[in-house]
């Protein structure tokens, strides 16, 4: 079932829940959002895209299986996590650079321990709503 | 202070298990990898061992966050020798994977995903924190579903339906005790409950919380009424995948058991007498259970059940000898435990099925393995020296101590009902005479001989542990006592956390 | 507020244990969910509701002077949540590979006797 209002919407909606998401992992930090939530919303713009025009095309513009999405996040989740131990601190203290960057604010291993969650939330998802709705048609 | 080394363990099974997804589909690299990290992690958890053995209880504030306040990863004794039993079981069944568990398998992704399962088991055994210690029973039961129903065949999606539900169900009961935990003291940290439950005034709503805890970590440990899950999903799985449920998942909740039963509600009358009755119908319903049952797996199921009841009276006994004799137990049963799966495995390697009647001849055949095999059974059933038969010794001294004649019995039957079930296997398995040739799928004949030596090894291995706790019970008695003197007084455990 | 809770959680309860003593292996998923959730606005009643700011100190403060809002069983819900999401979609696949398997919802259909073990 094609709908042409939906997929005339999806098109514009897609683009906009992607950078939205973004938008809530960088304030996760200290304000509502943050790297699960952000990742939700964004497999959210995926599922939208798949059921407007069919899961093989958005497995398409995805480019890489969602699984291998698990293992990267994964890796920059435990990686920051682990970063501090050569500092001489606990595992998981936050590192934080002096200077703010402009447009993302303060970065620290928090951040990248969110997009790390960001990565395997976005593959957890995408994966287990790929795999049935692939398996029902 | 700070010592990095506690959750050194937990670091390297996730990084094993993060460079084997790397690697994905490539299953030679997978066992390479599986073996080295688990070799890494075990002298990680000797290290720790040593350390806590000889010095004071280490302490890690996690993410530099004070004591009350953060997660604290705490090893005390308890914790590294936990540790330890489960960096040897991890070490034996990935050497055991390696040929036990079927390429199809390893293709899904058997090898991170164990290693995920022995990760949440460390960071179980070794997290202060008690809504942390939840977070790592979810990771445990969720890399448990899908090692049992990795596969899909129809019995082993039966197991895993009615194990899932009842361990979703034990979190719950977990989840609503912590809520309320949190409701009545507004802490997280064990130690600091500890403390705070004492200044608690409805004794009342206390009993109420312990009872939420006893059904979750009681459905996790598979204790008398909560227990049918067990047998009817442990038969399922490949027998490596077995062997770590049955050595150390149960154990778990034994863990939690040991934990929050010694430090924050400190039972009372009410609550020692609950745990006796469980304790007491645990070990005759697991015994009579095993009775019936024709398959060996089976059989081994309803016996960690019944041998768990041995442990659960230990507790509620709650003298030190008794606590002696409960943490001697543990550490002899999951040695024994483990390796009767993995035996499963090599006899089904052997004769292509585990079912007792179709069984038979191998002590003609295999002569060796079958001694081997008869060491592991013997130690089971407790015959001296072998390690069964001394914490047998301490918990017959606690129950006599304590004047409860109906623990002391029920350890008795359910020793002789072990002791005739190891000789019902004995002679139907090994010296019955093989009753047709047509069964026999013999797949261990064919094998290269470094697949056989990867069979064999690891069974070797705990083999050697069973007899090394066996002949060198002075050392483990002395662990055990330093461990029971920790549960029967928390206070160092306490002032190490809270550094007052 | 409160008593609203309250009989939210009683409800939920009430109803998880009604679908899980059913037969039926979709109920019992269901079951399952409406207990976790009563589990979590638990945990949110019994951390004390408090109309209050974020526990956020401003830099130029040494300690909170506002009521706040305590941040812990926000915290623990938000993991529950993300533990029981993973849980619930594993059991969903599951439930769904049994019912293709068996083509009925019941569970007494699922029991396999012991001759067919290996």
């Amino acid at each position: 079932m094609k709908s042409t209002i939906l997929q005339t919407a999806t098109r514009y909606l897609h683009p906009i829940l992607l950078l939205f998401s973004v938008f809530l992992l960088l304030r996760g930090h200290y304000f509502p959002g943050g790297g699960f939530v952000g990742g939700l919303v964004a497999s959210i713009a995926f599922v939208l895209h798949s059921v407007a025009y069919g899961t093989h095309s958005s497995m398409k513009i995805l480019r890489y299986k969602p699984l291998s999405m698990i293992p990267i996040g994964l890796g920059v989740a435990s990686l920051s996590m682990f970063l501090p131990v050569f500092f001489g601190y606990p595992v998981m203290t936050g590192l934080w650079l002096d200077d703010p960057v402009p447009v993302i604010g303060t970065v620290g291993t928090a951040l990248f321990f969110d997009i790390g969650v960001y990565l395997v939330v976005i593959g957890v998802v995408l994966t287990i709503l790929f795999t049935i709705s692939l398996e029902t048609h | 202070m700070t010592a990095n080394i506690i959750i050194a363990t937990v670091l390297v099974h996730l990084f094993t298990a993060l460079l084997q997804l790397t690697f994905w589909r490539k299953t030679i690299t997978q066992r390479v990898l599986s073996v080295a990290g688990s070799l890494t992690g075990f002298a990680f958890a000797l290290g720790l061992f040593e350390r806590v053995r000889t010095g004071p209880i280490l302490t890690m504030n996690a993410a530099n966050w004070e004591a009350p306040f953060g997660i604290v990863f705490v090893a005390d004794q308890l914790s590294v020798t936990f540790v330890l039993l489960t960096a040897i079981v991890a070490l034996a069944v990935s050497i055991f994977s390696a040929t036990g568990v079927g390429r199809a398998r390893m293709l899904y992704g058997y090898f991170p995903i164990f290693h995920f399962l022995i990760m949440g088991l460390n960071g179980a055994f070794l997290t202060g924190d008690i809504f942390n210690l939840y977070v790592w029973f979810e990771v445990i039961i969720i890399s448990s579903f899908v090692l049992l129903t990795l596969g899909g065949r129809k019995a082993q999606l039966e197991g895993a339906v009615k194990y899932m539900a009842l361990n979703i169900l034990a979190s719950t009961f977990f989840l609503t005790g912590i809520g309320i935990l949190y409701g009545i003291t507004g802490s997280l940290n064990m130690a600091d409950l500890s403390q705070k439950i004492q200044w608690v005034e409805n004794q009342a709503i206390i009993n109420l919380t312990a009872m939420f805890f006893l059904i979750g970590f009681g459905i996790k440990a598979a204790l008398f009424p909560l227990y049918f899950w067990l047998p009817s999903s442990y038969h399922t799985p490949p027998s490596a995948v077995a062997a770590v449920f049955g050595g150390l998942l149960t154990k778990v909740g034994i863990y939690g058991f040991f934990r929050v039963f010694t430090l924050i509600f400190v039972p009372d009358d009410f609550i020692k007498a609950v745990l006796m009755g469980i304790a007491v119908m645990t070990i005759l319903t697991g015994a009579f259970g095993a009775i019936i049952k024709d398959n060996i797996r089976r059989i081994f199921s309803y016996l960690i059940v019944c041998h768990l009841g041995f442990v659960i009276g230990g507790l509620a006994l709650f003298t030190k000898i008794a606590f002696i004799g409960a943490v001697f137990y543990l550490i002899h049963d999951i040695m024994v435990k483990t390796n009767l799966f993995l035996m499963a495995g090599l006899i089904r390697h052997l004769r292509g099925t585990m079912n007792m009647s179709k069984l038979g001849g191998l002590y003609a055949q295999y002569p060796k393995l079958s001694l081997l095999m008869a060491v592991v059974l013997f130690s089971l059933a407790g015959i001296p020296p072998l390690s069964g038969f001394w914490p047998k010794v301490y918990l017959f001294d606690g129950g006599y101590q304590g004047n409860d004649y109906l623990y002391i019995g029920g350890i008795i039957i359910g020793s002789f009902i072990t002791l005739y079930l190891v000789a019902r296997i004995w002679s139907e398995v090994f010296w019955k005479r093989a009753a047709t040739d047509d069964f026999v799928v013999d797949r261990f004949k064919s094998l290269q001989w470094h697949r056989k030596t990867l069979l064999v090894l690891p069974i070797c291995l705990l083999a050697c542990s069973s007899l090394f706790i066996g002949l060198n019970a002075e050392y483990i008695i002395q662990i055990a006592d330093k461990i029971a003197g920790e549960m029967a007084d928390p206070s160092p455990y306490i002032e190490a956390v809270l550094g007052k | 507020m409160e008593l609203l809770l309250v009989a939210s959680i009683g409800f939920l309860y009430a109803a998880g244990v009604y679908l899980i003593l059913k037969r039926s292996m979709v109920r019992l998923l269901l079951g399952i969910v409406l207990l976790g959730n009563g589990t979590n606005l638990l945990i949110f009643l019994l951390g004390t509701i408090t109309k209050g700011k974020p526990p956020v100190i401003e830099p130029n403060l040494k300690v909170l002077a506002d009521i706040y809002s305590d941040p812990v069983p926000q915290a623990l819900i938000l993991t529950a949540i993300v533990i029981s999401f993973g849980l619930t979609s594993f059991a969903i696949v599951l439930l769904k590979r049994v019912y293709a398997l068996i083509d009925t919802d019941d569970l007494d259909d699922l029991n396999t006797p012991e001759e067919e073990d290996i």
